[in-house]
């Protein structure tokens, strides 16, 4: 099915073409937003991206490709990064990461099997003196404890594996 | 211990201190209503005077930078305003969106000006969801005032600020990468020259600068860019002003601080409450992982007595002023001035693996050197840490760095080698007792 933004974002993306000089400057802001409504960056939101944006489809995809946070495939409902880069390595980062890998039951890159969490690693993301930590969806969660880290999955729905 | 200053950080931890009516409160847009009744030469001439080195990494003065800008008959010119903040290690810029993002559109408006553009964009990485809001937030306050538009104060100079975001890619804090990622295109550094100054957003004309040196503007030209600088310790090197310092890894309390130009390694430790659990420092990176590791017993070099670096030959570099020339000349860089702090019992080597990863993820692929370097130092590393590494490798590793060094079409490159070839000389023999045991000499992991 094609892919149509709801009448709000279409009006959201209207705006974003109203602040450059040429329709390619909004490629980043539209596939954003397309994002947000769609979840993903599907062959359909790249083709409507390329129609409205007058750009090849090629070139759409060239920029989908190289930019970590475009999805190329569908994600869950709730995305968790976590911060495994040096400064938050030194305050326990990588030992989150397991965590989150235990009490989800999944590996990073993976998708719990109820498409609730999808689990990633991440680059440092600018709170390295409250590290470690996570993002979720918009969210910061900084000075992380594994305790928090628990009291943060459980709050998004989570199912928490090996908790006594 | 040493005290902070509250210039930039004047309105931090103050209730609502993003809000229009807060930042007015304390003389906000002021400065700007006087920066356009002034010739834009006198307004450079200021910013000169307040030695600003680019707060972005390289240590560049801002009014030169902006002085390179000349008006060109058909195009417009742009003011870009790099808040990437992607750098490993640094999270100042971030603050100043969140807590004073008024700041930040003060300092464009004076910017625009100077440089005699009319647009600027605000190219803030997409992950800080809350300082994005609190710029947006704030340049639609600034609107309805007309403080931005069509007559800022009255005056016929319109003024517009956007915010754009990027897509997640280390390389697009490099300024050329940047302006490829605002045009929409893939965020690949473009070949220099010509400069952005010439050829750069769109085209056009284009002054780039990291965000905290934007709004460092504004105190420049309200106390007087001589005033300003004055403040700073390292003023008599043209190393000016009040910068904010960050402190993480291994301290008790991380933090964000804004100081007077040229701290000292100790002072900005001891005011993140010493080295967690009372151990010692076995090394610090001085300002993002770009930046070679400084040991605790390391000295300056500056036998020459006419250097203006020979007051401080033969001391501890952790005892020395941290200053863009200053770190240069103890063979690092000053960098974001955000410290990573890195404590005794942590596996070097670990933690060179970790930096290595970073920059073979990071790397966007255009050049050789750097996209294969990174990522055979990174798999030899992968190796040595699961204990299967050799002494031959070790070497190896030295001459991959070596040939990414200088061979590169950005300067990603060398900040992605640099780093590694200080860690494999300076904790050489913690490498080699790994390599011979195959597991690390540390009881402690990265940890
Ligand atoms: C790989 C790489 C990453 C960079 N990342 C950033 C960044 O995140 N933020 C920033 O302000 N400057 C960054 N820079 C420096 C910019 O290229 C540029 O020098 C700076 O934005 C200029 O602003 P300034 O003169 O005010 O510092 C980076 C440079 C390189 C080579
Ligand atoms: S040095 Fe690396 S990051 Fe820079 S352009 Fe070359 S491949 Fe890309
Ligand atoms: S290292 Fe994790 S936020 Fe910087």
């Amino acid at each position: 099915m094609p892919f149509e933004p709801t009448p709000e974002r279409a009006k959201e993306i209207d705006d974003i073409l109203g602040r450059y000089p040429n329709k390619m400057a909004a490629c980043l802001p539209v596939l954003h937003a397309c994002q947000e409504q769609n979840g993903w960056c599907s062959d359909e939101v790249i083709a409507w991206v390329a129609q409205r944006l007058d750009l090849g489809t090629a070139h759409v995809q060239g920029v989908v490709t190289f930019y970590t946070l475009f999805n190329q495939k569908p994600v869950g409902k709730h995305q968790v990064w976590v911060c495994r880069t040096l400064p938050c390595a030194l305050r326990g980062g990588e030992n989150l990461l397991h965590h989150c890998e235990k009490r989800l039951g999944i590996h990073e890159g993976e998708t719990t099997k109820d498409g609730l969490v999808t689990l990633r690693s991440a680059e440092c993301l600018a709170s390295c003196g409250t590290g470690p930590m996570m993002q979720v969806d918009k969210d910061y969660h900084e000075d992380l404890t594994p305790e928090r880290v628990d009291e943060v999955l459980t709050s998004l729905g989570c199912t928490l594996q090996g908790k006594k | 211990m040493i005290e902070p200053i509250r210039i930039l950080t004047k309105n931090y931890g103050v209730a609502d201190s993003w809000t229009l009516p807060v930042y007015e409160k304390s003389g906000g847009y002021q400065t700007a209503r006087k920066a356009l009744s002034m010739e834009k030469a006198a307004i450079i001439d200021e910013v000169k005077k307040a030695n600003i080195r680019g707060r972005g990494g390289a240590g560049f003065p801002m009014g030169v930078k902006w002085s390179f800008m000349r008006p060109h008959p058909t195009k417009p010119a742009y003011l870009v305003i790099n808040a990437d903040e992607g750098e490993p290690g640094t999270h100042k810029d971030r603050t100043l969106m969140e807590l004073d993002p008024h700041s930040v559109v003060e300092g464009c408006m004076i910017g625009m000006y100077a440089i005699g553009a009319h647009a600027a964009y605000i190219y803030v990485r997409d992950e800080l969801h809350l300082s994005k809001k609190r710029l947006w937030d704030a340049i639609h306050e600034a609107r309805a005032k007309g403080y931005l538009g069509d007559r800022p104060f009255g005056k016929d100079y319109p003024l517009q600020v956007y915010v754009h975001t990027g897509g997640g890619a280390y390389i697009c804090g490099e300024e050329t990468s940047l302006l490829n990622s605002l045009e929409g295109r893939r965020g690949e550094p473009r070949f220099k020259p010509p400069f952005p100054a010439q050829v750069g957003a769109f085209g056009c004309p284009t002054t780039v600068n990291n965000l905290e040196s934007i709004a460092a503007a504004v105190p420049a030209l309200s106390m007087g860019g001589e005033e300003f600088s004055k403040l700073s310790k390292l003023h008599a090197l043209g190393d000016g002003g009040s910068r904010l310092y960050g402190v993480n890894g291994h301290v008790e309390k991380g933090l964000v601080v804004e100081l007077p130009v040229g701290p000292t390694i100790h002072e900005l430790i001891e005011l993140a409450g010493g080295v967690s659990g009372g151990r010692k420092i076995k090394g610090v990176i001085p300002g993002g992982s770009s930046c070679p590791i400084l040991l605790p017993d390391e000295v300056l070099h500056a036998p020459d007595e006419k250097s203006p670096l020979h007051p401080w030959h033969g001391k501890k570099v952790f005892d020395v002023p941290m200053g863009v020339d200053t770190m240069r000349a103890a063979g690092t860089m000053l960098g974001t001035c955000c410290l990573t702090v890195i404590a005794e019992g942590t596996c070097m080597v670990r933690a060179t693996a970790n930096v290595a990863r970073f920059y073979r993820h990071e790397s966007c692929g255009q050049c050789t050197p750097c996209r294969e370097g990174t990522g055979w130092i990174h798999r030899i590393l992968e190796k040595i840490e699961a204990g299967q590494g050799s002494i031959e490798e070790l070497d190896q590793l030295s001459d991959i760095a070596s040939n990414i060094m200088g061979n590169t079409i950005c300067a990603f490159g060398d900040g992605a080698a640099s780093p590694i070839l200080g860690f494999l000389r300076k904790f050489r023999g913690e490498f080699e007792e790994y390599i011979r045991t195959g597991k690390s000499p540390n009881n402690r992991s990265i940890l």
